[in-house]
């Protein structure tokens, strides 16, 4: 038997707190699990720094991913499987696709790419497409079964029903993370009915719609999606930690090119700080490793360094206030930061605008940008309609971006008059921060 | 510090205006991929390479009053056109913005319509592939769009054309 259809003789199943079980049959995605690039997921956590903040929120990319691979096995197997519109044989694509979807992310990924400028969706590109173990297994399937793979995470697959799987605004990626996400912080939102919604979605040549009969499993869906953003993704406690970790990576980044002499030194950040990262080099970069470093960092003689290590690994994060972008503001910006100058606190690691954006939901727009491929609905009669004009609660939050700005200091630093006294009380004053 | 955020400013500025959010961001990508610092990232989108992050950083150099968005009424839509404020001159005036060679490529960029810059863009979205493939993409992804194949051949001489003006002198 070829090895694209090979099946294992017993189908092999994980247990699973959102799914209840994920369901292996193929072959090869049991091989691609087992490979060493998708078991380094186990160390990267789903949701970064948010652990800080809900300390259940301690779950892996890996389990997001065969999250991801068991809702696009189920949407393909028991809800698409026969009707004319699914090509069967782009079953297995699919299928891998899901499950190595976020194969390139980095630890702490969204910190980790901004200092070093990277992009996770290179790497996953690199993995599929280069010399690695789930490269060897994709391309025992077909010569250009890996290119195919690579091509349908990035969004640029021919088939865009299978890309919608993956990637759209009701996707098999966003069910199973705010099912998961929702389960692992112990919040009370991000629930909607996976079961109703998988029922009633339809392939079409583009993507998938959903049946008219199934809209309010989709308003509950979207709804779930707004409340998760604002509730625990984008939490200011958690992005305190997401500040503080940035500032770490960028304050070690500028010690080794101005020449310090780190006391541990950074091994595993070499190729990072001078910008030459190879495939390797950034496999062998996870959590626990990074991890590592903050803890022996705490050592270091640079006393910025020291600081925001000792932050972060014991949580003694910034506090914050709100921020709105304004002439005014900015002007009180500039005022605080010549003040904690004056103070002997380096404004460049001690006050930081952080800033939170999301769009809920979006329809194409015609001749402009942000154009997100919308939900469709079928109606009875057969007709295809976007959601927002038949859902007025959706069309309520349609194409509204919501955009939050934070500003983080160390009030504890602040408070400390042992130093500088008269200066840190007029900061405080300006941060209506209490003595 | 808001080093991103000047180079959005710079480059609106040097444009003098830009009209319509899809230009804007094709322009953008294009001046990264000619290796010119903006650090916003994309993803690729159903018009090309997009950035979300983008978005953001001009929704917020609008609420600082940077800059100027005027909504204007085109054949059946909306489009939004970007210039540069006072504040957002005074703004810039105290940020060390270096990018010389920019000029003359935002300039010529700002000439071409929006629909030329997304095939431009999507191109060097996969410049890593041979002419052929990217053609054969562009026909797949971008079919409602109805490319020529003398268009893709404009686009691939536009792009050496900007990489020579984005040369320092």
């Amino acid at each position: 038997m070829e090895y694209s259809g090979e099946k294992l003789q017993e189908e092999k199943v994980f247990k699973d707190p959102v799914h209840r079980y994920i369901h292996v049959r193929d072959r090869v995605i049991w091989d691609l699990i087992g490979t060493k690039e998708f078991q380094r997921l186990r160390r990267i956590k789903q949701l970064g720094t948010t652990y800080l903040t809900f300390h259940g929120a301690e779950h892996s990319r890996l389990s997001h991913s065969l999250g991801v691979y068991e809702i696009v096995r189920r949407i393909v197997d028991d809800v698409f499987e026969g009707r004319p519109e699914w090509k069967p044989e782009e079953r297995l694509l699919s299928l891998c696709a899901a499950l190595l979807h976020d194969l390139g992310h980095g630890p702490f990924s969204h910190s980790f790419e901004k200092v070093f400028d990277l992009d996770h969706e290179q790497f996953t590109q690199q993995i599929i497409l280069g010399d690695t173990e789930v490269n060897k297994i994709l391309l025992r399937v077909g010569r250009d079964f890996p290119k195919n793979v690579a091509e349908v995470i990035a969004k640029t697959y021919k088939g865009k029903l299978v890309v919608s799987l993956i990637s759209s605004q009701i996707d098999a990626d966003r069910m199973d993370y705010l099912q998961r996400d929702a389960y692992f912080t112990g919040v009370s939102y991000g629930h909607f009915d996976m079961e109703r919604l998988l029922r009633v979605m339809r392939p079409r040549e583009e993507h998938a719609v959903i049946k008219q009969s199934g809209m309010h499993a989709v308003e509950d869906y979207i709804m779930s999606r707004y409340q998760m953003y604002w509730q625990v993704y984008f939490h200011p406690v958690t992005r305190s930690a997401e500040v503080i970790l940035t500032k770490i990576l960028h304050r070690a980044k500028y010690l080794y090119e101005s020449g310090y002499e780190f006391a541990q030194e950074p091994h595993h950040f070499y190729s990072l700080f001078k910008g030459e990262v190879t495939l390797a080099d950034y496999l062998k970069m996870d959590e626990a490793v990074m991890l590592y470093y903050f803890e022996e960092w705490e050592e270091e003689s640079d006393a910025i360094l020291k600081d925001l290590c000792i932050r972060f690994v014991n949580r003694k994060l910034f506090k914050y206030v709100e921020f709105h972008p304004s002439n005014s503001q900015m002007n009180r910006l500039m005022e605080l930061r010549t003040l904690f100058k004056k103070a002997g606190i380096d404004p460049d690691y001690y006050l930081v605008v952080d800033s939170s954006s999301d769009l809920p939901y979006d329809f194409y727009r015609p001749g402009e940008e942000e154009e997100r491929l919308p939900i469709h609905l079928l109606k009875n009669n057969g007709e295809i309609r976007e959601l927002s004009r038949e859902s007025e609660i959706v069309d309520a939050i349609s194409g509204k971006r919501r955009t939050d700005h934070k500003l983080y200091y160390p009030a504890d630093i602040l408070r400390d008059e042992s130093t500088k006294k008269n200066i840190k009380k007029q900061i405080r004053k300006l941060l209506e921060l209490s003595d | 510090m808001f080093k991103d955020h000047a180079n959005i400013i710079n480059a609106i500025s040097t444009a003098g205006e830009i009209s319509g959010r899809k230009k804007l961001q094709k322009i953008v990508y294009i001046a990264k991929k000619l290796s010119f610092p903006f650090h916003e990232k994309f993803q690729f989108h159903f018009y090309g390479p997009y950035s979300e992050e983008l978005t953001l950083r001009i929704e917020e150099l609008c609420e600082m009053g940077y800059l100027n968005e005027v909504r204007e009424k085109k054949a059946g839509y909306y489009q939004y056109c970007y210039s540069i404020t006072d504040a957002g001159q005074d703004f810039l005036s105290i940020q060390e913005v270096e990018m010389p060679a920019l000029g003359a490529c935002l300039l010529d960029m700002n000439e071409q319509n929006a629909r030329f810059l997304e095939l431009v863009s999507t191109v060097l979205y996969f410049d890593t592939l041979e002419k052929e493939e990217v053609t054969e993409k562009i026909f797949t992804l971008k079919s409602k769009q109805k490319y020529t194949p003398e268009e893709i051949d404009e686009a691939y001489e536009y792009i050496e054309q900007l990489k020579t003006k984005a040369k320092p002198n």
